[in-house]
């Protein structure tokens, strides 16, 4: 049976703009479900309740939720997340350096973490059951049952107060070479590709031994293939699918711990930029860096699912 | 009701042999948590001090014998603010588990023994939910109902709903196309027969796995929280907001920031390791 | 002449859950000379595999080579390290898995890894290995020998593929060649084929081949000498006609015996005291199933099963035989209710059946039972025995408490079963044991049908045995009438009073299961029952001999309509066959036959 990927991609596209649409929608009500609003933070102390309601009427905060969504939507589409209700200053501008930031951050992690966890993922599915394998799977199990806050702490204390390797701040305004950008980027990339990397690795090992377990592997191993082969040239394409998905399921679980590691490290990326904004609970600017979170997630899944459909070995189900 | 009373009554005496049955990961967890939740318990009432009072004017004192895990950043008794964040932590997590879990589980049996379309819609939502990274979810709900410990609850078990909604979906669906299945519908048995006599008890081994590990996550996600300042308020305690409060005592190696760390990585490493007990 | 296999005292142990050691193969020593063909038989969990892969030095994870000297064509395999090993695995000994299906790679074409063992061995250049590659499917008698290997695994059939795979083997001219149970995931009629270009392979380059399987009718076609195995251990070792005809261990000629199943003798129709018992319990009447589009009458383009009549007498046991992929799964499903037909109707006991379970009233749900082919599936692995059958009799007969146990206990009874079983899990149980269980719970229903879909199939032949004798004794005793469906000859012949024959989703024949052997019968049936192996050397001659004879030219274009059987068939007639459905020829004893030729001319069997 030949299966034709067009409608199966397409069926894959439809089902996250669906899960967009309600991810726009919540963001939405909880942010207007958010106590205060931004006319008390800017008026502070001097709030008399008159000033604050033309205050608010000036920001159109005192229109009815479904209007407001409806606005706000309206301008997302156009790709105008509105301005800034504490600064006026665009949402864009505010966004866009952090956004770029951030990028810079993930990036660099992903640069890190993917072929290193390719590289160990597979050097234990090579080496099961050895020592290597062993030790290798503990301290991933080890390094994904702590929490990120721990690594990011034992980061500045190793790197940081003990060696004096690298500030313990990311100043990133002060990168003008090669070297300084590694020193800036040390701690915090090193601390979110830990992470990333034991969970990565730990996903790519059991998707490869998964496909260690069928019947054509063993097959490879009586004609005397010799291991490297059998992983890279046997294992390897039809684990492609779910590799692919366990990549990008670890990188998006980065975006998690992306807001530790730029609280602690002082980092000016979006997480940082969103912890704040709530906080002055200047609604704009938080709907908008959610949802480019969001979409973030929403795209490296789906992109994952499209090369999995893509890839999926002939007959398979057979 | 009588039907599902006799189909509890059944489980029962299957229920004495169940620990037997349980494979060695799930049943070496559940031995742990058992441990853990006696330390929640009963610690706290063996605490020598409470949690609040300050004891010593040494700040970051180390061990000794009137302070057993020395002092913290305000000169208070480590070891009794210990016991509580234990309490807490545990109490925390295990309620937004449980929470997870069950609204999970039944969603996701739900999905299976219903129409197609109650499984797509609530698969979008799922996955919608899913897409929103949990600490910046868990950030902007407590942030819209306000800082206290129902709320955490609810926010980390709606956070790991999606989780468990898909592992237990994808374990009934599995479950519901085997053979024995089939040949109770064959036979006329009811939906409800179906689904809580044949395909639950088939299901509970891996879902009391997928259990613990959401546990370890909701762990982590508190820790992270009450390390951001969002979790667990002062004068209450937990064990992330332990590791905070105490993060300067790093630079002493002070018991006071060591300690609640070991004991938070204890908890969840512990957990994890005795779940992947099956080496291949 | 020196021994090229010789393996003396080989042990071979597993490493339990628990940390414990069990021993797989215990003390096996055995020999082959160059050339010779060695058959290693045993039913499963006897260790057969185990001791093949030994030979090459491997073992399954959680096993492990714990003893004894292995030797085969002057390598001390056991003494080899994993380089040595690698060397010496594809080129001085090669390997044909049981199922060609999963254990070619699926990601990568045919050819790809067929030359893969050449070229890990440096044994010949890219160019050189692809000739010999084209040579040795031709000599596999595989089709399109110059273009079978840019396909992927999953676009060719079983059959192809088992002859690819030893192509794969061969492509190194290894001294020797383990076959791993080749033929059991095929056809009767596709084996023969297989079988036959191994043979020749084998003889014609000098290859010394150790033959793993259960099948002792295989044993006799191709292996010089054969070990009988039993739980790890040598039980008996000789020349194969010595072993087949004289088996000198009690458990041999265990093993012998379950190769010839009693036939059931023909009993007579039972004779209609009234009017009622005359009526058949079960009839099926132009049953079609399929999927795919919908045309206008509401019939699907693809069909599964296409005008299917049947139907079962009071008392009788009717026997659906065909081989994979005819539609017999099919069938079982519709008449248990699970695939509602898109036309035709069911009938029990003259009321009209639903297509679906849902419809039918509950006491038509307890009179038609279903026993099915995998008791490891259809026994709930959380509940007791006991539980299993009790639920049923709740169900069906309201029975509770000790009243529900007393009969459960008695059905345990019924199966010979100990009461022991009755708080047991189906995990705990064997096969054998399961397939007893699922028994008793069809028969706690007290139902007038069984249906027997492929109950013997998974079992190893002497627990089969077992348990066909137990389906003829229940029904003799129950008076119950059953539909028993199979591919297996023996199987259908032990048990049948009554026989159709499944093809491509028509019945081709049907007739009565004493005459199946003998007499004129449809071009199709007469090919089946002369492809089932015989116990005796010289059978796989005698047949590829009579084979060559009548081969069908080359395979007209499929049209619809036409006897399924075209393709095959040596006898048809070009223009008609293809395109005319075949009318319905019945005869005074009750044989109906699919087929376009006149009654003399039909292929008759040989008495045997
Ligand atoms: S109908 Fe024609 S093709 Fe079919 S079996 Fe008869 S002779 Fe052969």
């Amino acid at each position: 049976m030949t299966r034709s990927l067009g409608p199966l991609i397409l069926g894959r596209l439809a089902a996250s703009a669906f899960s967009l649409a309600f991810v726009v929608v919540t963001i939405f009500a909880i942010t207007a479900a958010l106590p205060g609003d931004v006319a008390d933070t800017l008026l502070g102390q001097s709030a008399t309740p008159e000033a604050a309601a033309s205050l608010r009427h000036a920001m159109a905060l005192d229109q009815p939720a479904w209007l407001r969504f409806w606005h706000w939507a309206g301008d997302m589409l156009h790709a105008d997340p509105g301005r800034s209700l504490l600064t006026g200053r665009p949402v864009a501008e505010l966004v866009g350096p952090r956004l770029y930031n951030s990028l810079l951050l993930a990036g660099a992690t992903a640069a890190v973490s993917v072929p290193l966890s390719l590289a160990l993922g597979l050097a234990c599915t090579m080496a099961r059951g050895t020592v290597f394998d062993r030790a290798a799977t503990v301290l991933m199990l080890g390094t994904v049952s702590v929490p990120v806050f721990l690594i990011a702490t034992v980061a500045v204390f190793v790197f940081a107060v003990q060696f004096h390797l690298a500030p313990a701040l990311a100043d990133i305004n002060a990168v003008h070479s090669p070297l300084q950008f590694v020193r800036v980027f040390l701690m915090p990339v090193a601390t979110l590709s830990g992470a990333t990397t034991a969970q990565m690795s730990r996903m790519i090992r059991a998707c490869m031994i998964d496909v260690f377990s069928a019947p054509w592997i063993e097959m490879a191993v009586l004609k005397g293939v010799p291991p490297v082969r059998i992983v890279l040239f046997h294992a390897l394409p039809n684990a492609i699918g779910p590799v692919v998905n366990a990549i990008a399921l670890s990188l998006s679980s980065l975006l998690g711990g992306v807001v530790v590691v730029e609280t602690v490290f002082s980092y000016p990326g979006m997480a940082g930029l969103m912890v704040d904004s709530v906080a002055a609970r200047d609604v704009p600017v938080v709907q908008c860096c959610a949802l480019i979170f969001c979409m973030v997630y929403l795209a490296l899944t789906t992109l994952a699912d499209v090369v999995a459909v893509a890839s999926a070995p002939r007959g398979r189900d057979r | 009701m009588s039907a599902v009373g006799a189909f509890l009554s059944r489980g029962g005496r299957h229920g004495a042999m169940f620990a037997a049955r349980l494979a060695p990961g799930p049943r070496r967890a559940l031995g742990l948590l058992a441990v853990w939740f006696v330390i929640a318990f009963a610690g706290p009432l063996l605490a020598p001090h409470a949690p609040g009072e300050i004891v010593d004017r040494d700040v970051f004192a180390g061990v000794s014998l009137h302070h057993w895990l020395g002092t913290d950043y305000l000169g208070r008794d480590l070891g009794s603010r210990l016991l509580w964040g234990v309490r807490y932590t545990v109490l925390i997590c295990t309620l937004s588990t449980l929470l997870s879990c069950c609204c999970g589980i039944v969603l996701g049996i739900a999905a299976t023994a219903t129409s197609v379309w109650v499984e797509r819609v609530l698969g979008r939502l799922m996955d919608g939910l899913l897409s929103i990274p949990s600490l910046l979810f868990a950030l902007l709900v407590i942030a819209a109902a306000g800082e206290s410990i129902p709320a955490l609850i609810l926010t980390m078990g709606v956070i790991y709903m999606p989780g468990s909604y898909r592992t237990s979906r994808a374990l009934a669906l599995r479950i519901a196309r085997a053979d024995y299945v089939t040949a109770a519908l064959a036979r006329g048995e009811g939906r409800a027969f179906v689904i809580l006599r044949e395909i639950l008890p088939n299901m509970t081994g891996p879902l009391l796995s997928d259990i613990g590990l959401r546990f370890v996550y909701a762990v982590l996600l508190l820790s992270n929280l009450s390390f951001l300042g969002l979790g667990v308020q002062p004068p209450l305690v937990d064990l992330g907001s332990l590791v905070r409060e105490n993060v300067l005592g790093l630079a002493y190696g002070a018991p006071a920031v060591v300690v609640p760390t070991l004991v938070l990585a204890l908890l969840t490493v512990g957990i994890n390791l005795a779940l992947d007990g099956r080496r291949p | 002449m020196t021994n090229l296999i010789s393996v003396r005292g080989l042990r071979v142990t597993g490493r339990r859950a628990d940390g414990g050691d069990v021993p797989i193969v215990r003390d096996v020593s055995l020999e082959a000379r160059q050339g010779e063909v060695l058959a290693l038989v045993g039913e499963s969990g006897s260790g057969k595999t185990t001791i093949a892969l030994a030979l090459m030095g491997h073992a399954r994870a959680g096993c492990g080579i714990s003893g004894g000297e292995i030797e085969v064509a002057g390598h001390r395999v056991d003494r080899l390290d994993a380089a040595g090993l690698r060397a010496f695995r594809g080129r001085t000994i090669s390997y044909v898995a049981q199922n060609a299906g999963s254990a070619f790679n699926p990601a990568l074409t045919l050819h790809r890894q067929v030359i893969e063992p050449a070229l890990t061995h440096w044994v010949l250049p890219r160019r050189e290995a692809e000739r010999r590659a084209v040579e040795l499917f031709r000599a596999m008698a595989l089709p399109h020998p110059e273009t079978i290997g840019a396909r992927y695994p999953h676009q060719l059939s079983g059959g192809q593929l088992q002859r690819l795979m030893a192509a794969m083997a061969l492509i190194t001219e290894p001294e020797v060649v383990v076959f791993d149970e080749p033929t059991t995931a095929l056809d009767v009629t596709t084996q023969i084929e297989v079988l036959e270009a191994f043979r020749a392979v084998l003889a014609h380059r000098g290859i010394t081949g150790v033959y793993v399987t259960h099948d002792l009718a295989v044993v006799a076609q191709v292996a010089d000498r054969a070990v009988v195995l039993r739980h790890g251990a040598v039980c008996e070792s000789d020349a194969t006609a010595m072993v087949l005809e004289r088996p000198r261990t009690a458990y041999a000629r265990q093993l012998v015996e379950a190769c010839h199943l009693p036939v059931r003798p023909a009993r007579p129709a039972a004779a209609p005291a009234d009017g009622a018992a005359a009526e058949p319990v079960l009839t099926v009447s132009d049953v079609i199933v399929g999927y795919g589009r919908v045309d206008a009458r509401g019939l699907p383009a693809r069909r599964i099963l296409d005008g299917i009549d049947l139907s079962v007498p009071q008392g009788r046991i009717l026997g659906i035989i065909g081989e994979s992929g005819c539609g017999k799964s099919t069938l079982a499903r519709t008449i248990a209710g699970l695939q509602p037909p898109a036309a035709g109707t069911l009938r029990f006991r003259g009321d009209i059946l639903a297509g679906g379970v849902g419809h039918r009233t509950p006491e038509q749900r307890r009179r038609l039972q279903i026993v099915a082919q995998n008791a490891d599936l259809v026994l709930n692995p959380a509940w007791t025995v006991g539980a299993i059958l009790e639920r049923v009799l709740e169900f069906f007969h309201g029975l509770r408490g000790v009243a529900a146990r007393a009969e459960a206990l008695r059905l345990l009874d019924l199966v010979h079963l100990p009461h022991a079983l009755f708080d047991r899990r189906p995990m705990e149980l064997s096969g054998g044991q399961k397939q007893r269980v699922n028994f008793a719970r069809a028969l706690a229903a007290r139902p007038d049908l069984v249906l027997c879909d492929e109950i013997t199939a998974a079992l190893d032949p002497v627990v089969a045995a077992a348990i066909l004798e137990l389906m003829s004794e229940l029904q003799a005793t129950l008076g119950l009438s059953c539909v028993f469906i199979t591919h297996d000859l023996h199987a259908l012949r032990a048990v049948c009073d009554r026989v159709a024959v499944l093809l491509g989703g028509h019945v081709v024949e049907q007739c009565e299961a004493a005459s199946l052997m003998d007499g004129a019968h449809h071009p199709y049936t007469q090919l089946l029952v002369s492809s089932v192996p015989e116990m005796r050397a010289g059978w796989l001659d005698e047949v590829a001999a009579r084979r060559r004879a009548t081969t069908p030219g080359p395979v007209p274009p499929a049209a619809d309509g036409g006897c399924p059987f075209t393709p095959r068939c040596g006898l048809r007639v070009e223009g008609v066959c293809d395109r005319v459905p075949p009318p319905i020829i019945n005869s005074p004893d009750g044989q109906r036959i699919a087929c376009h030729l006149p009654p003399d001319e039909l292929p008759v069997l040989p008495r045997t």
